[in-house]
């Protein structure tokens, strides 16, 4: 029975690790390269961590300093009245049964630690007060469950203080890392972007031969030859998405969408290779690496000369556009506020950071006439779409892909009220958490967002989930193959890219897929 | 991959849940300390001291605590730096000028962010949203997950915190003297009906019910019990304890309303005087609203001041029109286009992409 919680004190640490839950460690080369504390080979399923000697010291050495920086985590370490609003609010909750999962319990395990070691009434009340001390168990507690938690936010709309379970996480993770305490599958992506620019390591040349390959392919599809810029000086625009776009499938066909539109609109714009990432790791590991690879972008435009940044569709790199960015690497006053060429239209809501949703920017396009679409090509799709966490709750992007939707579809059809908006469910692979070694996690994590799109499917033989998400888009199939079959994955780009009709192109017989157009996701 | 399916999450066991002993203790312990508070005001006004202990120890004591310890929180608290505008966005952008944004979920101007917070404050906004998850089985089909709005624990909340300020407005009857007129009229309206000769207060029962609404919810609630500590539940035996010598007051003993009166005229005047004359119930139920009061800072009660100042709610949602300082925002490595460069200008070169430099 998944659904049965421990009937042991939660101050208990939990220290055995279930099977599929948890990522394997770091290797010592990726922390080399990125300068991060203690190196070395280990595993989270061995007994010995490999840890240096004044471990606790540094943990709380830690936690003192971040308290000092972060009046975030003062509040949240001392408001929370454990009213139980957010505990069947996280995806890993309703899908593991582990009542740690609960953000409430996840934060109390930061919580009763530093009351038991910063607090005097957690020092001399101990349990009564859900105090306990650093001990080398809890520490692997932090792992296992710091590691159980995608930053999705959803619970920090619910609570009536809204303590952010991600900020929690965040900073956990940050303690855990001054340890070497990380996973494979965020610090190796993350020193790959350090040093080529992108998660995926892909080389300058190499992102050149991907975006020809598609060249080529919508050359096939369309009859249109584009000629995408690369590292362009005194373009107006440079363009920066996730890097899983230029690799995988579905992802590869959003982005031949957002080809198709920047060359039918006619901005003058350009790929770069340095800045070839906009989904950012580093927030998956610390504040300072996060800034880190996030300053490639600003560096880039200033080198190439731009005058504003269009960004592409994915999730917590919208996260750290609009809420960390200009905070960390501005001021962006070597830019100018950004005005689409092809409209006029001021994007006000980006004028201090000058970087634009393509959503928003599509959306705009749309409303103004300058695109011409046929939505019957996406006919073979019955539609849903999927809030992308970080879009929805700390961006508020909500509207503008749904217009974008109403206008590229003809069958459109929202999940439960519930599961979507600001009250979206995670795709249960965020933050890190999207490797293979914790398909359990994943699948359970999933299960939410999953049967949103059963009953959708069920209701209205929906079969297209539609996201703006590179993680989404790359952890979204394997999650309906095992819940939801029959129903496919994509970018809200590749439905932009279907239903545009270029200037001068040939009848298609195919959508972006190369699947005959009307025929749908098989 | 999981064994279970839906099929298998369906089928949720409450039964299971919790350890009652575990549970017991943690509701039990602080059960006995506010028992034990109880019996030793019981007993200490007959005592000779009763009168410095109940007259100027208690009350000033506790106001001190209350006061200093609340300023020395907030202050602790609004010492931090908030580094960053991580607003939690509950609705629809500030963005093309066609699209309706929502200013109060997801404010973009002062006037938005206060009217959000003030929400939260006096509505509890984000507890209305609530909803509870829900496993379905229909005849011969797999289970379903569902969701169904929960305002049971928005009810109780803004029966327990409103029914306690009128409970408090009440109370400066006893400390002013001529009562203002205002409170008067609530006072009026609130006891409307009544019970033989005494007023039957209406924010009284409600107070009483929603704590115990409040506590019932722990210990029935299978996760609720879980994750419930003795710091949860000490604060509402207190509360029900004040509560119900309260009521006992009013609506049963004879307590000399005018010498109480009296003495709470003394304290406010800072002319303390004596409690000759009235009754161990009015000890008990002084001592434990001076030992609420003081406990206030030291726990999670002080939640109420923490709200205006939680950065995902007293922060404008519009990151990247309205600019964010970050006073300790400091240098970190950059692997710089330079460095990157020439790591790969021969291959970007063979590639026919742009270039700074032709050579290092």
């Amino acid at each position: 029975m998944p659904f049965d919680p421990s009937p042991r004190d939660w101050l208990e640490p939990t220290t055995k690790f279930a099977a599929g839950r948890w990522s394997y460690s770091a290797k010592p080369k990726a922390l080399n390269t990125l300068g991060f504390p203690n190196p070395r080979d280990w595993s989270p399923a061995e007994p010995d961590w490999k840890l240096p000697d004044n471990w606790k010291e540094i943990i709380l050495q830690g936690l003192k300093e971040r308290m000092g920086r972060f009046r975030s985590l003062r509040i949240f370490m001392d408001s929370c009245v454990r009213c139980g609003a957010c505990a069947d609010k996280c995806h890993y909750f309703i899908g593991t049964g582990d009542p740690k999962n609960m953000p409430v319990l996840r934060a109390e395990l930061l919580r009763s630690v530093y009351r038991g070691e910063m607090t005097l009434a957690g020092r001399i009340l101990g349990r009564l007060v859900g105090a306990r001390r650093l001990t080398p168990e809890v520490l692997r507690e932090w792992f296992y469950y710091f590691y159980q938690c995608t930053e999705c936010r959803r619970c920090s709309v619910f609570c009536p203080f809204g303590i952010d379970q991600a900020e929690i996480t965040m900073l956990g993770r940050e303690l855990l890392n001054l340890l070497g305490l990380n996973i494979n599958w965020v610090m190796d992506p993350a020193a790959k972007c350090f040093m080529t620019g992108n998660h995926l390591g892909i080389t300058p040349h190499a992102l050149k031969d991907n975006l020809e390959f598609f060249v080529d392919t919508i050359e096939e599809i369309t009859g249109i030859r584009i000629d995408p810029p690369i590292n362009k000086k005194g373009a107006q625009v440079l363009f920066v998405a996730p890097s899983g776009d230029l690799l995988a499938e579905p992802g590869i066909f959003t982005l031949m969408g957002y080809l198709l539109v920047l060359h039918q609109s006619g901005l003058d714009y350009t790929w770069s290779t340095y800045a070839s990432e906009g989904g950012n790791f580093g927030m998956f590991a610390s504040h300072d690496l996060m800034k880190s690879l996030n300053a490639k972008i600003y560096a880039e435009a200033r080198r190439l000369g731009v005058k504003w940044i269009l960004g592409g569709e994915c999730g917590h790199m919208w996260r750290v556009a609009h809420q960390y960015m200009e905070t960390m690497n501005g001021p962006a006053d070597f830019l100018e506020e950004p005005v689409s060429p092809i409209t006029g239209t001021r994007f006000e809501n980006a004028r201090t950071t000058r970087m634009v949703h393509i959503a928003e920017f599509t959306a705009d396009l749309i409303h103004h006439g300058r695109l011409r679409l046929a939505p019957e090509r996406n006919d073979g799709y019955r539609v849903t779409y999927h809030d992308s966490c970080n879009p929805a709750r700390s961006m508020g992007l909500l509207e503008e892909p749904r217009y974008i939707l109403g206008k590229t579809c003809r069958h459109f059809h929202e999940m439960p009220a519930e599961t979507i908006r600001e009250k979206t469910f995670c795709c249960g692979c965020g933050a890190g958490l999207g490797s293979e070694e914790c398909m359990d996690l994943r699948m359970r994590g999933g299960i939410p967002r999953a049967e949103a799109v059963r009953a959708v499917r069920e209701k209205h033989g929906v079969n297209l989930l539609s996201c703006i998400c590179a993680i989404d888009r790359a952890v979204l199939p394997t999650l309906m193959e095992r819940w939801v079959p029959d129903v496919g994955v994509a970018g809200l780009h590749e439905l932009v890219g279907n239903a545009l009709v270029l200037d001068g192109e040939k009848p298609r017989t195919t959508n972006l897929r190369g699947e005959p157009l009307g025929g749908g996701v098989a | 991959m999981p064994d279970h399916g839906p099929a298998s999450l369906g089928k949720v066991a409450p039964a299971a849940c919790g350890a009652w002993r575990l549970a017991a203790l943690r509701m039990g312990v602080p059960l006995l300390a506010a028992t034990a508070l109880i019996l030793a005001a019981w007993t200490a006004a007959g005592s000779a001291k009763a009168g410095f202990l109940f007259g100027v120890v208690l009350p000033y004591g506790s106001l001190a605590l209350f006061l200093g310890g609340i300023t020395w929180r907030v202050l602790y608290w609004a010492r931090a730096p908030v580094p960053f505008a991580i607003t939690t966005t509950c609705g629809q952008q500030v963005s093309l000028p066609w699209i309706r944004s929502s200013p109060l979920e997801n404010p973009h101007t002062r006037w938005g962010v206060a009217g959000r917070v003030l929400l939260e404050m006096l509505a509890f906004r984000s507890l209305l949203r609530n909803v509870r998850h829900r496993w379905v089985a229909d005849e011969g089909s797999p289970p379903r997950l569902v969701f169904r709005a929960s305002l049971g624990l928005w009810v109780g909340a803004i029966v327990f915190h409103y029914s306690l300020l009128l409970v408090l407005l009440h109370h400066a009857r006893f400390f002013l003297d001529p009562v203002f007129g205002w409170i008067e009229g609530i006072s009026r309206l609130d006891s409307f009906f009544r019970v033989g000769s005494a007023a039957f207060f209406l924010s009284g029962i409600a107070l009483t019910a929603a704590a115990l609404y409040l506590l019932g919810r722990r210990v029935t609630d299978p996760w609720m019990r879980h994750l419930s500590l003795p710091s949860d539940y000490f604060p509402l035996y207190l509360l029900l304890g004040i509560a119900l010598t309260g009521g006992m007051m009013h609506y049963s003993t004879r307590t000399d309303v005018p010498a109480v009166k009296a003495f709470c005229l003394g304290l406010a005047a800072l002319h303390p005087g004596t409690l000759a004359g009235v009754g161990p119930l009015f000890h008990v139920h002084l001592a434990l609203a001076c030992v609420l009061l003081a406990y206030i800072p030291f726990s999670k009660l002080a939640h109420m001041a923490a709200l205006p100042l939680s950065p995902t709610r007293n922060l404008p949602g519009a990151g990247r029109m309205i600019r964010h300082r970050n006073p300790w925002n400091r240098p970190v490595p950059v692997h710089t286009y330079g460095e990157y460069e020439d790591e790969y200008r021969d291959k970007m070169k063979a590639a026919g992409i742009p270039v700074e430099r032709q050579a290092p």
